[in-house]
């Protein structure tokens, strides 16, 4: 037990959540998956659902989330998570379902499928990764992506006349009244993250309300699809995606 | 063709397609999702009508790649599922279904066929024998597929196809066409709750402390990996074969044998009748499952008969099984008709007198 660094006369302030695996995350130096990643199961072990949470994980990045979520899991085709999503939750009302999509796989290729989620208000959890670039395949334009940002399928950067505009997807989403609670949140300093927990949290005690979808949205970074270092890319993050994705609440709770 | 009764007196009239329905309530499915298309949408309305009254769940979804991700989704969640579409449905629904198959999940897909290819007609159509029985989608899987041919087997194959899908854990498909969905005849329904369900150990429900998470998926990076589900895959296959079911009329001293399933078996049951009048000694061999496929009586008819005659609504499918399960020891003859026509009893006949009297010419 060489590895282990006792506390002896210490107090734990923070320790890996029980709820995710030990195995090592895959992800880059510096990309806000593994903190989501980390802030969910933080969540699901505070609330004390990890024997009632059934994950969706998506095709792109996070395709192997069920590798660190300690949770039932399963891993959707590319664009159809909230589908999946809704056929485990109607199967299960009792139970927390949330989807974990990026943003080709929830905004470009599943659209419908998010749409239609929210629009009939299933008690899920939708989280959203909105990197503004396809990072598993190599960085290619996304729906998400800005005008002139430059990716390797919009190498001179994004032209609204040939690509179109980059998708709010979120606003969207907003205006559906199968909405319950919409938010956009991000993961670039410690206060956000904290912002993000307080979110994610609202949105799984939501549920058991059943009175529609919780869907939030996280603008993260893409460190090594923008090549950039990862203070680059959370100052860039800033800079440049809040002015379009502005971070906050998009529609809250009447009723609360 | 033969009608099964259960020893149980209630007979209905009923459509195909809601006979179908209410077979798939009977046998407790948990969940319906689907979207409407032509000639099967009375399976959808049958379901939004009854599934609230009787506890079951139905979903129309936005489409039906939708539809079919829900199964997965539901089907993973250990609920018993069903959807049901139509030809260009089922094409859209290729790609969940090659991921259902993969990640072992059972459920029940019913396949009304329609004529085709593309938009195509809203007539009954075999055009998707290749589709339903080689796999359908990308990669090396099969469904369990099961050809009814009549409103009855449209009940009884509800009951059957569940009980393998879940037997194996594999997605079994009914692949019926427009007009077994649309015509009505006197069935007997399957008594309701006669279809246990077992514990789904592996399903996504929570998990609990005691036992490690489950998942479900179909992705697997390393190539070894893949290629040792694909192996499960092939074991499981090679296992379904003996769930092989089929249909010999007339066969006992026949010298032709017609080979036809679904609708066309209709038909070439009236041609055996027809032939029989004039004097051809001619039987039918009916595959009831069309994955497995009925290889062996084939081969071992091959023995026996002159020649066979496929019989099907299409451009010739089926009868590529067959001249593979005769494997060259007799000639293999096929008569289709395609894009929602319907061979008459008449036609198969005449096709048969001519082919006697071509052989009969080479002969001489």
């Amino acid at each position: 037990m060489e590895n282990v660094i006792t506390t002896n006369g210490f107090d734990v302030v923070y320790k890996k959540p029980a709820t995710l695996t030990d195995t090592p995350f895959h992800y880059c130096p510096g990309c806000g998956h593994s903190v989501v990643h980390r802030v969910l199961m933080e969540v699901v072990e505070e609330l004390g659902i990890q024997e009632e949470t059934i994950g969706v994980a998506p095709v792109g990045c996070s395709v192997f989330a069920y590798h660190y979520m300690d949770i039932d899991m399963q891993e959707a085709a590319h664009g159809r998570a909230s589908a999946v999503a809704t056929g485990i939750k109607r199967i299960l009302p009792e139970k927390y379902v949330f989807s974990y999509q990026g943003d080709g796989d929830l905004a470009a290729i599943g659209t419908a499928e998010t749409i239609h989620t929210v629009n009939r208000g299933e008690n899920i959890l939708m989280i959203f990764i909105n990197n503004a670039i396809y990072g598993m395949t190599g960085g290619q334009m996304a729906p998400t992506t800005l005008l002139e940002q430059v990716t390797s399928t919009s190498p001179y950067g994004r032209q609204h006349d040939l690509m179109g505009y980059p998708l709010k997807i979120t606003d969207l989403i907003a205006q559906l009244p199968g909405a319950y609670y919409v938010t956009r949140q991000s993961v670039h300093t410690a206060i956000a993250v904290r912002k993000l927990k307080k979110a994610i949290t609202k949105s799984l005690e939501y549920q058991k309300l059943n009175k529609g979808t919780s869907f939030i949205e996280v603008v993260s970074n893409c460190p090594s699809g923008w090549k950039m270092t990862p203070v680059e890319s959370n100052q860039w993050l800033a800079e440049n995606m809040f002015p379009l994705y502005p971070l906050g609440d998009l529609k809250v709770p009447k009723d609360k | 063709m033969e009608q099964k009764n259960n020893g149980k007196t209630e007979a209905r009239l009923m459509k195909g397609n809601e006979a179908l329905a209410e077979a798939a309530i009977r046998a407790d499915i948990d969940a319906y999702f689907g979207y409407p298309i032509t000639p099967q949408s009375e399976v959808l309305e049958y379901f939004t009508r009854e599934m609230p009254k009787r506890h079951g769940i139905f979903l129309q979804a936005e489409s039906e790649l939708a539809a079919i991700n829900m199964i997965y989704g539901a089907a993973g969640a250990g609920g018993r599922v069903m959807t049901s579409s139509s030809s260009p449905g089922i094409s859209l629904m290729q790609e969940g279904i090659s991921y259902i198959a993969s990640a072992q999940l059972p459920c029940l897909i019913v396949n009304v066929n329609r004529g085709g290819p593309g938009l195509g007609t809203i007539q009954p159509s075999q055009g998707d024998y290749f589709q339903a029985t080689k796999g359908g989608g990308h990669g090396d899987y099969h469904l369990i597929v099961l050809a009814p041919a009549s409103v009855q087997e449209m009940a009884d194959f509800v009951f059957d196809a569940i009980r393998l899908a879940e037997k194996y854990r594999n997605p079994a498909m009914i692949l019926a066409d427009g007009a077994l969905g649309q015509m009505m005849e006197k069935v007997v329904l399957p008594e309701e709750g006669s279809l246990p369900k077992h514990g789904n150990n592996w399903a996504t429900v929570g998990k609990p402390s005691s036992r490690e998470r489950n998942i479900i998926t179909s992705l697997y990076i390393q190539p070894e990996k893949m290629e040792g589900i694909n192996f499960e895959l092939q074991e499981k296959y090679s296992r379904i074969q003996d769930e092989v079911r089929y249909e010999e009329i007339n066969m006992e001293d026949a010298d032709i044998a017609l080979v036809a399933f679904g609708l066309s078996a209709r038909v070439c049951q009236k041609a055996v009748d027809l032939g029989r009048e004039k004097g051809i000694k001619v039987g039918l061999i009916r595959p009831i499952t069309l994955y497995p496929f009925p290889k062996k009586v084939i081969s071992a008819f091959a023995e026996k008969v002159n020649f066979f005659l496929t019989v099907e609504m299409n451009a010739g499918q089926m009868v590529e099984d067959v001249t593979l399960a005769v494997n060259g020891k007799r000639p293999v003859f096929f008569k289709g008709r395609m894009g929602g026509m319907i061979p008459s009893p008449e036609d198969v006949v005449t096709e048969l007198e001519s082919i006697i009297e071509k052989i009969s010419i080479s002969q001489d």
